[in-house]
This record gives C-alpha cells, structure tokens and sequence, in this order.
C-alpha cells in the first residue's frame, strides 16, 4: 500500500503510525540516508589522501583561498555592518529603561556578533554562495566528463577538486568571521552615533566590559566546524551529480539547504557543549 | 595493442554487452561502430577502466587492466589518452594550462620542456599560439583539437576517442578524422575510435568492429564494409539517403 492510499486512513491512526515510523517509508529512508551517509564518507575517505602532486594542490589551494573567501569579504562586510548596526538600533528601542544602562547596548552588540550572528548567521550566507559555488562547479565537471577525464588520467578527483576547497574554507573562514565581528561592532556604533541613540563612549564602554576571551575562542570553533560542513556537503552532492542542468541546479538547493540545517544542527549541539 | 576477451557489462540487471571478443591493433586506427544505444560507449568506457566489467579481462600489451586496483591501474593509465565526446577540457583553465596538466601530475619536465611540449602537440593539432585561450573562446572543432592535444601531450601508447566528429561540421569532421588517423601513424599508437559517422568508417576505418544489440556483429576495414551481406551493418551503413546514392 502506498503513500495516497493511506491518506484514505485518516481515522487509523495505527496504520498511519506503522506506515511512518515502521514501514516501508521509514525503511526507504534509512536506506536512502544510510546510502547517502556511506557515499558522503567513502568520497570524504578519498578526498583527505595525500595530493599526488605538491605544488598542484598548493596552486588550487590558492585559487580556493580566492574563489572562496576572497571573492566572499564584500558581501560578509555589507551584512556584518549593517547587521551590527540592526541589533544596536533594536538594542535601544527594547531597552527602554532608566535602571539599565546604555553600555549594555555596545555591549549586547559585540556579544550578539561574536556568540552567534558572526559565525552562525554569516555561516549560513556563505553556505549560500560559496556552497552553491562549489556544488555547480564539481557537478558541471561531472556532468561534463571533466571528472571521468581527471579519473583516466590517473589523478584521484575527490583529492584534487575537494581537499583544497575544505583547506581553503577551514583556513579563511574564520578570518571572515573575525572580520565580520569587526564590522558588526562597527556597524553598531556608525549606528549609535548617527541616530544618537547612545552617546559613543558610552557604546565603547559596552563592547569592552565584561569580555571573556572564550568567547572568541567557541566562535572560532563553530566556524571551522561550518567551514567543514558547508564545504564538504556542497562538494558530495556536486560530485554526486547524474544528470544534466536540471540535476546541477537541484544539487546546487540541496547543498544550501542541507549545509543550513547541518549548521544549525551542529551549533545547538556545540553550544550545548561548549558553552554549558 | 588491446586485447578485449570475452568481456559482459549489465546494468541493473540488464545486459548491456555480452561476450564482446576483440582485438584494437597497434598503428591501426580502430574504430567501434554501432547504433545510439548499442554499447560502444560502455565498451569504451570499460576498456578505459570508467566501468567495471562483469566478466571477462581486458588486456593492454599482454598487461591485465580489468581486475587492477585503481592505483595499479595508474601506470596503465599513465600511457592513455582520452578524448571524450565533450572535449572535457577543464573550463577554468586556458589551452596550455588543460595540456599541461597530464604533464604536471606525470612528469618532472621542467617548464621550458612542459612549454616545449605543449607547443608541439599544438602544431601538431594545427593551434599554434593559441597557448593562452580559455575553452570558451573557442569554437567546438578548436575545442576537440585541445582535446586531442591534451589526450597526446604524454606521447600515449593507447589513444581512445569517444565520437570525436559528433556536433562538427563535415569539413571540421573530417580534419579530426584525419588527424586522429595521421596520428597514430606518427606516433604508432592504438587508437581506438567509437562513431556512427560514415565518413570516417569509409576514410580511417582500417579496423572495424560493429556492435549491435550489445553483441559484437561484424568486424572487417573500410573496403570489406561496403561488400558485407551482414543484413544489420547493411541497415546500419546505409541508413541515409546520401549512404544509399554511394552505394546506387
């Protein structure tokens, strides 16, 4: 029986159960995910061997440092500002009290940009462009035998066209994010002092009280994990690609919005641990 | 040269070649023919190392490739050229840098010889100083020259083309023709051409093999094809009214 008919059992809610949590739907599902689970590690196994050729993977390296985090610093900048000066704005107008003092507002900013928007936020805008980057481009070289032609000349394509762009994010990306928390502090005192919701001392006094440098130090850690994620789930599903255009497309949505979940999910779950 | 014995390939329980026996001879250019469909591509891409065969080996200079793992397979591989259907050439680099790259992984030539080298298969596919070139500046016969300058950059024992003419004009068609065949002359390789052209069947065809309905059907030259009474290669061949005037 499959999915449409059981719409016919609305009122049985023991089919309706057995149906998604017992049978065939579940089963397909584990075997779908534990297939795609098996295929993600077997090309991630391939992509972290040695290079065959030093001064090849340095040249890629390279290319990846500027394709995905150079080519990223204008638009990380635009939203880091403006973000930064969104909170300092919000700050003031929910603070509305005169028991709680002005400094909180630099200092809720700097905060804000540094636990989660900076890495988490901006994660997530890079898993949109870079991801969907990477995806498109290995899943057009695959689509376009440029794979098949790397594999018969001998060269292992999951280390040549991966393992540099992982290198490259996990290097870059919290360089972004440090200038990102920058910006975002930034933005919040442009803000402050163009609107003049707090005087600027006062917002500097914020963002420098009660600073605890571990703080830095679990952003860090949550943007390399990201980097990770954002660029080894868009890589798998790019060289995964069958297909043609329509196929490239649809791994290019699949790598952003399971990079996005996979960010969330795995910031509850530092958070969690490094924070409590 | 490359000896295929015996060779099965299915997918999902569909076979797609079955008891392929043949041999590519060495300074011949051997072409696979066949209908869309047939599985020349498959028996390409199983002599490549690209599929898996079910059963049966694949032999390349009395050298087994079929059941090698894929790092023995290197060396192997190391004296291929492959030019696929596409060209393949890598869009973000330019034509010396696409011939250059078999050259950087395999070789330790120094930069003047890679140079040296790279402006001798350019000649040699008539593109000289086209070096700093990007594949989108170039028109689709200039992409299959890259292609076949990048597939010779290592002076390969074994060449394999996968529908070299398909989307060209006659004239560009048979300039790849020609020089795949004056090729493997100069170089006295094994070429090994899959197409359903009949241009190069009748001009550079000196051995064919006809696969029909994964089986291989017929094998002969360009002069035997035109006499055969094998009633399938016959639909086959002169399949266009241009093929049926000829032979009127």
């Amino acid at each position: 029986m499959n999915f449409y008919n059981f719409a016919f059992y609305k009122g049985d809610w023991k089919r309706v159960h057995f149906f998604f949590f017992q049978g065939t739907a579940l089963k397909i599902f584990h075997m779908k995910l534990l297939q795609e689970v098996g295929e993600y590690l077997y090309i991630m196994l391939q992509a972290f061997k040695r290079p065959d050729k030093g001064f090849v993977f340095r040249r890629q390296l390279l290319l990846d440092f500027k394709r995905i985090g150079a080519d990223s610093i204008g638009i990380v900048a635009i939203v880091s500002l403006f973000l930064g000066a969104i909170i300092a704005i919000q700050m003031a107008y929910n603070i509305d009290s005169p028991f709680i003092p002005n400094t909180i507002i630099g200092f809720s900013t700097r905060q804000m940009m540094v636990l989660e928007i900076s890495p988490t936020f901006i994660s997530m805008i890079l898993a949109g462009k870079v991801g969907s980057r990477i995806a498109s481009e290995i899943g057009t070289m695959r689509i376009t035998e440029q794979i098949d032609a790397l594999r018969v000349m001998g060269v292992n394509p999951a280390n040549y066209l991966i393992l540099p762009k992982i290198t490259a994010a996990v290097i870059y990306f919290p360089v972004l994010i440090i200038f990102s928390i920058f910006l975002g502090v930034l933005g919040g005192w442009l803000s402050s002092i163009i609107t003049g919701i707090v005087p600027s001392a006062e917002y500097i006094n914020g963002i420098r009280a009660w600073y605890d440098p571990f703080t830095i130090s679990y952003a860090m850690i949550k943007t390399v994990v990201f980097a990770f994620i954002i660029t080894s789930v868009s890589a798998y599903k790019g060289y995964t690609v069958k297909g043609g255009s329509v196929e490239v497309g649809q791994a290019s949505t699949d790598a952003v919005v399971q990079s996005s979940i996979l960010i969330i999910l795995f910031d509850l779950v530092l958070t969690q641990l490094l924070l409590t | 040269m490359i000896e295929v014995k015996h060779i099965y390939k299915g997918f999902d329980g569909t076979n797609v070649l079955e008891d392929i026996n043949t041999t590519f001879e060495q300074g011949k250019t051997n072409l696979i023919i066949g209908q869309s469909g047939s599985g020349k591509t498959v028996l390409m891409k199983c002599c490549i190392g690209l599929y898996e065969v079910d059963k049966g080996n694949i032999m390349f200079n009395d050298r087994e490739f079929s059941y090698l793992a894929e790092k023995k397979r290197q060396e192997i591989r190391q004296e291929m050229g492959v030019l696929f259907q596409g060209g393949a050439l890598f869009d973000s680099f330019s034509v010396e840098e696409n011939i250059m790259f078999p050259l950087n992984m395999f070789t330790n030539m120094s930069p003047k010889e890679k140079k040296e080298r790279v402006n001798f298969v350019l000649e040699h596919v008539d593109l000289a100083g086209t070096n700093k070139k990007f594949p989108s500046e170039l028109s689709g016969g200039m992409l299959k020259r890259v292609a076949i300058a990048r597939a010779i950059s290592l002076i390969p024992k074994y060449l394999f083309a996968d529908e070299p003419n398909s989307g060209l004009d006659p004239k560009t068609a048979e300039r790849i023709d020609v020089l795949l065949s004056e090729l493997t002359k100069k170089f006295n390789m094994t070429t090994v051409i899959n197409t359903h052209d009949m241009n190069s069947v009748l001009e550079i065809g000196e051995k064919i093999s006809f696969i029909n309905k994964g089986k291989l059907w017929w094998e002969g030259n360009n002069k035997d094809v035109l006499k055969t009474d094998n009633e399938e290669l016959n639909e086959f061949i002169f399949a266009t009214a241009l093929t049926r005037r000829i032979k009127e």
